[in-house]
């Protein structure tokens, strides 16, 4: 049966890269790589990597970095859902998830830089008249020692993607009714949360968190936009170190990355140590009886924590488009003297490459991706089993191993095998990473429908074949297409695989960006983060329109 | 299951090899037979490894790529660096792995360190070609040495002149007053002093920032002679003491209090129209007028120099021995020195970098294309350029890099 392909198909490409390119990094990390010289077992690339300077603070910055921007996220998500859950606020919200969620993090770091640069949007709106700034102050806000400005660009892209999987885990704890035992018993709206409610969705979004820290400790674009530069965190040295023209670099790089790994698992390790103490502090106020009725302080102060930190990238996006058209646009004014069409013109036909590179590598493993989920969920119908928690383990597989550590072995094998740098190994490489949203998006809408359509059509005798492609894909185009959205969109914010397994011969708007970010030319930044931005917004906008288009004279079908 | 792998990864570069084996051509090649070599060139497709961190300068390539096209049908691809050093890295790499035919990069922009490790690991397409391109009969050669002598090391016709570099300063006359500028590095020193925060240079190992060290290594340096020699490890400290000494200095005074620095010239730039920096420093003459003409810098910036002398030096271009279009690298090379494409070079609307072509050695027509550029308001004149000074043998770049780092590099 074609469908029993699907499982193992998943399993394979989720599997199988992560293992080859860990050993390929774990080997020549211990000195062994035939191609270069390193035919014997040894110490030497980590004696090298510990003698580079201030290696220590790049990995401990790497491991705050991760730390904190789990925390203030998952701890923004736990009080907003728990300040505002049920309320026409936290509905709006809902709505913004997606077009926050679409943005790729190098985009929203670029918003970020712009808005609190000391020359940024934020100066600008108050100065000179409020602060007598009338020129810009000589502060360090981007690429700050303290990792400030890194982490919060890294916080206001996490908020939307812990939010999504709280979502996704909230209906299953009932809160509507839990929430009312609890208020009927005295207790606060977010103390009665915390208490009553988090306790049985945290298990459930764990995972993802784990992702969060992996992402954060591990992050090459974001960090390379606003995190320090003297030194840089981890992961940015260990790129630098992998494009080093002395190739025996590549020991010392494959040794950091077994750093790099090492601080993730630590991150992880001291986050389970966390979760102990919080859940320690939790049982002890719970006990201790008090109900914190008053909580409006609270309430009011994670609302503001949630708008800003949404406004922050809507508005540096809006600052970007400005950008993008500006001619002289000098400090403190806040609107461009000049506005020119000419920066496009000039941008447009070096766009053209990496768009087509984008397009064609975004649809192809998209297509690839909901392929391969549609037939493991095809397979959980027949097999009448779900996947269970192995297997989300090995979903979340590519998303726990930091990208550095595998990506590195996975782009000396391919360079073995010959393919590296080809449009196939990039296809390849970005379905690792498209596969798990991919099935993670499409789990709950496929488990929700309603299986008696299926029994109908069955009653009416109709074969699996035709059930399947004449009743259920249809009633399924709307959640299929969101997927394919999603996994759109996941594949258009891939950095790090593309700039190594792409081998600077294939970009995408993504890698074109980052790649002038340090350039800081503004103009063109905004170009292409503007790119970065409206392909997501386009994929989401097809797959609202398409559906709308094909159900209009079915009224069952409309949302 | 591991079965299945290998026959995918094996059907999938049987795929890329396909596609590859398609365009072979390693016959030998002669440049002095062009005509051979423009037959050659056709169809074929350049990467051509260059700095992609300006836009005026990708939309110069864009240019020249349409051109070719149109011309001699070679498809220029411009694979754009964030530093030249990773496409050395890359047919290392490839020489590594035995790769010696149908590499992946068939043309650099390059000079100094990065062309001195190439020509040592013997990495370029040989013998000497550059002097063979038809239009090397234009090229400059008396009057600029450093053509032939890219930062000490003799290039022996193993790269293509393709424009010339001179170190000058801007500002914003609006903001700073002429009589206030600093004569040189001692100067530029005690101006920070004055102003602080409102001077720094871009993070060393980029090109630029390393271009600054050199050149207050040149003026601080007991010595001159001593840099046209490779570094010996045990005089290193003694010769660089007063290098480091102005940097100890310097680095409290500058913009973040040299906690940060700007990645490169081009966010300098940004810095400068943006009033968080005073004085900021290119290696083209022309980029401020080019940044006038672009709306990226106020029309009131100007240029200044040092009376005694800025670090000066050619870029060239490179194919490296394993190229898979070496025809096509030539040809391109040999139209980037063309009078056409150096002109259109010139012009600080376009990009502004000098030529390497002797004026007087073109035809009437090709010294029109160069007398109707407007150098723009910003754009010292040469007379105005001041002397130039050498660029020290590259491997002293490499050991101040190394100590840069040490000391700045890495915070505290």
């Amino acid at each position: 049966m074609l469908t029993r392909l699907g499982p193992i198909l998943a399993i394979v490409l989720l599997t199988v890269p992560v293992v080859f390119g860990l050993a390929g990094t774990l080997l020549p990390a211990f000195g062994y790589l035939p191609a270069l010289g390193g035919t014997m077992f040894e110490l030497a690339p980590f004696r090298q990597l510990l003698a580079e300077p201030a290696i220590l603070s790049s990995a401990v910055m790497s491991l705050v970095v991760g730390l904190v921007t789990a925390a203030f996220s998952i701890v923004s998500v736990m009080l907003f859902t728990a300040a505002w859950g049920g309320t026409r606020i936290f509905m709006r919200m809902q709505h913004l998830i997606s077009p926050l969620l679409s943005v790729p993090h190098a985009g929203a770091a670029f918003a970020l830089a712009f808005l609190i640069a000391p020359s940024g949007m934020i100066a600008r709106l108050i100065s000179p008249e409020l602060t007598g700034w009338e020129r810009p102050p000589d502060l360090l806000i981007v690429h700050d020692p303290m990792g400030l400005s890194m982490m919060t660009g890294l916080i206001v892209k996490e908020i939307p993607f812990l939010l999504l999987v709280t979502l996704a885990a909230l209906p299953l704890v009932k809160p509507a009714r839990t929430r009312a035992l609890i208020a009927s018993m005295g207790y606060g709206r977010i103390s009665g949360f915390v208490f009553g409610l988090w306790p049985s969705i945290y298990p459930q979004i764990r995972l993802p968190v784990f992702a969060v820290i992996a992402f954060a400790t591990s992050v090459v674009d974001v960090a390379t936009i606003l995190g320090p530069t003297t030194p840089a965190p981890l992961a940015v040295r260990l790129v630098r170190w992998m494009n080093d023209p002395d190739l025996s670099m590549r020991f010392l790089a494959s040794a950091g990355a077994v750093l790099q790994l090492g601080v993730t698992a630590t991150a992880i390790v001291i986050w389970m140590g966390l979760e102990k103490f919080g859940a320690f502090l939790r049982e002890r106020l719970a006990c201790a009886g008090r109900r914190y009725r008053s909580d409006s302080a609270l309430r009011i102060g994670v609302l503001v924590v949630m708008l800003v930190s949404a406004g922050a990238i809507f508005i540096g996006m809006a600052a970007l488009a400005l950008w993008s058209v500006a001619g002289l646009w000098q400090y403190p004014d806040l609107l461009p003297a000049r506005f020119e069409v000419r920066n496009w013109k000039r941008v447009l036909p070096n766009l053209m490459d990496p768009l087509a590179t984008t397009l064609s590598v975004a649809v192809v493993s998209t297509l690839i991706a909901v392929v391969i989920a549609v037939l493991c969920f095809a397979r959980e119908d027949e097999t009448s089993r779900s996947a269970g928690r192995g297997a989300l383990t090995v979903l979340y597989l590519p998303l726990l191993v930091p990208q550095v550590a595998f990506l590195f072995g996975l782009q000396l094998f391919f360079i073995l095998v010959g393919i590296e740098a080809t449009w196939i190994a990039l296809v390849f490489v970005h379905l690792v990473f498209v596969l798990p949203y991919a099935w993670l998006s499409l789990r709950d809408p496929w488990r929700a429908f309603d299986r008696r359509y299926d029994q109908i059509a069955a009653g009416l005798g109709q074969g699996a074949a035709r059930r399947f492609f004449l009743v259920r894909l249809p009633m399924m185009t709307r959640p299929l297409l969101a997927v394919a959205a999603i996994g759109f969109s996941v594949s258009i914010g891939l950095y790090l695989p593309t700039v190594l397994i792409g081998a600077g011969r294939l970009t995408t708007i993504t890698t074109e960006a980052v790649a002038l970010a340090s350039g800081g030319n503004r103009r063109v930044i905004g170009i292409y983060a503007f790119m970065q931005m409206v392909l997501p917004a386009a994929g989401f906008a097809v797959a609202t329109i398409v559906p709308a288009l094909i159900f209009r004279r079915y009224r069952d079908m409309h949302v | 299951m591991r079965w299945h792998v290998r026959a995918f990864f094996l059907s999938a570069s049987m795929l890329a090899l396909g596609s590859v084996v398609a365009s072979a051509d390693t016959q030998t090649l002669n440049p002095e037979d062009w005509p051979s070599v423009l037959e050659d060139a056709r169809g074929e497709t350049v990467y051509f490894n260059a700095w992609g961190g300006s836009q005026n300068i990708n939309a110069y390539i864009e240019w020249a790529g349409a051109a070719l096209k149109d011309r001699y049908g070679v498809t220029l691809k411009h694979v754009k660096l964030e530093d030249t050093a990773s496409a050395v890295a890359t047919v290392v790499a490839e020489k590594a792995a035995g790769r010696d035919e149908e590499g992946t990069v068939d043309l650099i922009w390059i000079n100094g360190e990065n062309f001195a490790a190439m020509k040592r690991q013997g990495l370029i397409l040989s013998p000497g070609w550059a002097e063979k391109l038809p239009n090397w009969a234009y090229v400059d050669v008396e009057n600029k040495p450093t053509i032939r002598t890219d930062f000490t090391v003799p290039v022996e016709g193993l790269e293509s002149p393709w424009g010339m570099a001179k170190l000058v300063f801007f500002y914003d006359s609006e903001r700073t007053e002429v009589s206030t500028l600093p004569q040189d590095a001692d100067g530029l020193l005690a101006w920070a002093k004055e102003n602080p925060g409102r001077f720094s240079y871009p993070q060393p190992p980029d090109f630029i920032g390393s271009s600054f060290l050199k050149q207050v290594l040149a003026e601080t340096v007991e010595d001159p002679e001593v840099l046209l020699r490779p570094v010996e490890e045990d005089s290193f400290a003694d010769v660089t003491k007063p290098l480091f000494d102005y940097l100890d200095a310097l680095n409290p005074v500058m913009w973040r209090s040299g906690r940060a620095y700007p990645q490169n010239y081009p966010a300098m730039k940004q810095l400068l129209a943006d009033a968080e920096l005073d004085i900021i420093f290119a290696f083209n003459p022309a980029e401020a007028s080019n940044a006038i003409a672009n709306g990226e810098l106020p029309e009131t910036v100007r240029s200044f120099t040092f009376p005694e002398g800025t670090l000066s030096n050619t870029h060239f271009l490179t194919i490296p021995y394993n190229a898979s279009a070496k025809a096509g690298a030539l040809v391109t090379a040999n139209f980037l020195l063309s009078p056409e494409a150096q002109a259109r070079k010139q012009d600080p609307a376009i990009w502004g970098d000098p030529t390497v072509l002797a004026i007087d050695k073109l035809e009437a027509e090709d010294r029109a294309r160069f007398d109707a550029i407007d150098l723009g308001v910003a754009t010292l004149r040469p007379d105005e350029l001041g002397p130039a000074l050498d660029e020290p043998h590259p491997s002293w770049l490499e050991h101040i890099e190394t100590e840069w780092k040490r000391r700045y590099g890495v915070g505290n």
